[in-house]
């Protein structure tokens, strides 16, 4: 079971692979971002060098799961023909303080008509896709306990 | 070394539209609407159009200058110049491209044009089909993230969350644009008044966004034509100056997934100081002011990032009657803007400034002579712009 209807476009990793290791990490249940060698910096969504210290040593590194709603949207609109009559859905926004507060979006899991409140905890959920022509799993998030 | 600014060395002196029409419904395809814009904007001016040598415009526009000066029949082709991304924030860049062109001996007689026929080619509010996505898309699109409305509904939840902003701010900016199309003719919402009870009944698009909030999608097109404050003297209309122009976004504004480190605004932050200090004026000089509305929040973070008003007091400052012309404080969208005289990509919205500046709007501002053009916000790279007439020279 999946947040959103079928038919909505597949993540693919990019003909330059470098943003591999983060859809190969999701397939296994772990969240990697990038970290630079040289000077600690996170970086979120990924980039060739470190945009701090322009090191080209961009490790990929595990992070928590977890993070905070640093912002979000309800989304009413069918923007796409696979949403067409599937109703509101909840896009978070999610900053993970424990890794430079990088941010990453998702969606938030459970009643779609829930209130939301920016800065409340929430958790990594995966959503496999694994009937895809090519498999991958989302990171999704849920309020924390 | 001597000062290094457009201030007053260029003038807009011709201005032309095309009918405007909801999307899909031009009659004709779109190389017709940018023709046709460019052949009023050069009757305005008073110009045989053959002697237009040079032409900019943004956002991908698909009307190629060499087509156009082929089929006008232009005696030679000086300038070719596309503002590279930024969509709709390449509005006052493009003028501003010209403009610098013109300043630098590199064009003689410029046309800034955006040509748009969404039934011919693809609409802005709807996704794509495809099966895959690859790079940012990939960490946006499979959560039901596509369109503008979702992507800058994000900006400005978060913006109304840290300042306290309530969406009687977004209604009071939605309800200026339907005000003054009512008195505008070319208006596509002319003759459609909106409501407070109207605007809080409208569905959601993406909260914070009601459709009053949205922009329209239409058809149509509009063009300017420019030439050196030399020349301008000599053409029949009034000369719109060009007074200041600054493009830009601050510091790693496109940082993929949502990175910005000031995500929650309009991307004007840094590039509005540019602004004034290239004009020798400040936000309370301004007499009327356009600014782009692709979604209101987008019109709010503009005005507060170019110093209109402060966020605090935005609750206070933004209701309706302080927005209207004649007499309100700050005359916003005069012609009824993006949200409802037509989406023209905001050209509409420089056109409207040069109608101010020559006392001819449908809502004038008695006397103005200075008018602030912004270009589409929330995006990078961004553009803004100061018109003003003789006087302020």
């Amino acid at each position: 079971m999946t947040y959103l209807p079928k038919g909505l476009p597949a993540p693919v990793t990019e003909s330059d692979k470098l943003d591999a290791p983060y859809w190969a990490g999701t397939r296994e249940g772990k969240l990697r971002v990038q970290r630079c060698a040289a000077c600690n910096t996170w970086q979120w969504g990924p980039e060739w060098l470190c945009h701090n210290c322009r090191s080209w040593d961009m490790r990929w590194v595990e992070v928590e799961g977890r993070g905070k709603i640093w912002t979000w949207t309800r989304c009413w609109h069918p923007v796409h023909s696979a949403l067409k009559g599937h109703g509101p859905y909840i896009a978070v926004l999610v900053e993970l303080p424990h890794a430079g507060n990088i941010r990453m979006l998702g969606n938030l899991l459970g009643d779609t008509e829930q209130p939301v409140q920016i800065g409340a905890p929430v958790e990594a959920v995966f959503e496999p896709h694994d009937d895809a022509a090519t498999p991958y799993t989302l990171v999704q998030w849920k309020l924390a306990r | 070394m001597a000062e290094r600014s457009l201030r007053g060395k260029v003038a807009v002196v011709g201005i032309g539209e095309t009918t405007y029409y909801k999307h899909s419904q031009s009659p004709d395809p779109e190389f017709i609407l940018a023709l046709k814009a460019i052949l009023a904007a050069s009757e305005d001016a008073g110009i045989d159009p053959r002697e237009i040598d040079s032409f900019a415009s943004y956002s991908n526009d698909r009307n190629d200058p060499s087509r156009i000066s082929a089929a006008l029949g232009c005696k030679e082709l000086r300038l070719s110049n596309m503002q590279w991304g930024g969509g709709g924030g390449g509005g006052a860049a493009a003028v501003g491209n010209a403009a610098a062109a013109i300043a630098t001996g590199q064009a003689e007689i410029a046309v800034v044009y955006r040509a748009l026929a969404q039934g011919q080619f693809q609409r802005f509010g709807q996704a794509q089909a495809g099966s895959t996505v690859a790079g940012d898309a990939a960490l946006i699109n499979p959560y039901g993230i596509f369109a503008p409305a979702q992507r800058f509904a994000l900006k400005i939840m978060r913006y109304m969350h840290d300042h306290g902003i309530k969406q009687e701010a977004l209604r009071a900016l939605a309800m200026a644009s339907y005000h003054h199309a009512q008195s505008n003719p070319r208006a596509v919402m002319y003759g459609r008044p909106l409501t407070e009870e109207a605007y809080d009944a409208s569905r959601w698009i993406s909260e914070p966004y009601h459709l009053f909030d949205c922009c329209q999608e239409n058809d149509g097109a509009a063009a300017l034509i420019l030439v050196s404050a030399e020349r301008a003297k000599d053409f029949k209309n009034k000369p719109a100056y060009v007074l200041a122009v600054a493009q830009g976004s601050d510091h790693r504004n496109a940082a993929r997934s949502f990175n910005a480190p000031e995500f929650a605004s309009s991307s004007f932050g840094p590039v509005a100081p540019h602004l004034w200090e290239m004009a020798k004026l400040g936000p309370k000089d301004v007499d009327v002011l356009q600014s782009y509305e692709n979604f209101t929040g987008g019109v709010l973070m503009s005005l507060t990032e170019h110093g209109f008003v402060k966020p605090e007091e935005c609750n206070e400052f933004l209701r309706l009657e302080n927005l209207l012309a004649p007499t309100g404080k700050l005359p916003l969208n005069t012609s009824g803007g993006n949200l409802a005289e037509c989406y023209m990509h905001g050209l509409e919205l420089q056109i409207e400034a040069v109608r101010q500046l020559r006392g001819t709007a449908t809502s004038q501002v008695p006397g103005a002579k200075v008018a602030g053009v912004i270009a589409g916000p929330m995006v990078t790279p961004v553009s803004t712009m100061v018109l003003g007439s003789e006087e302020t020279l």
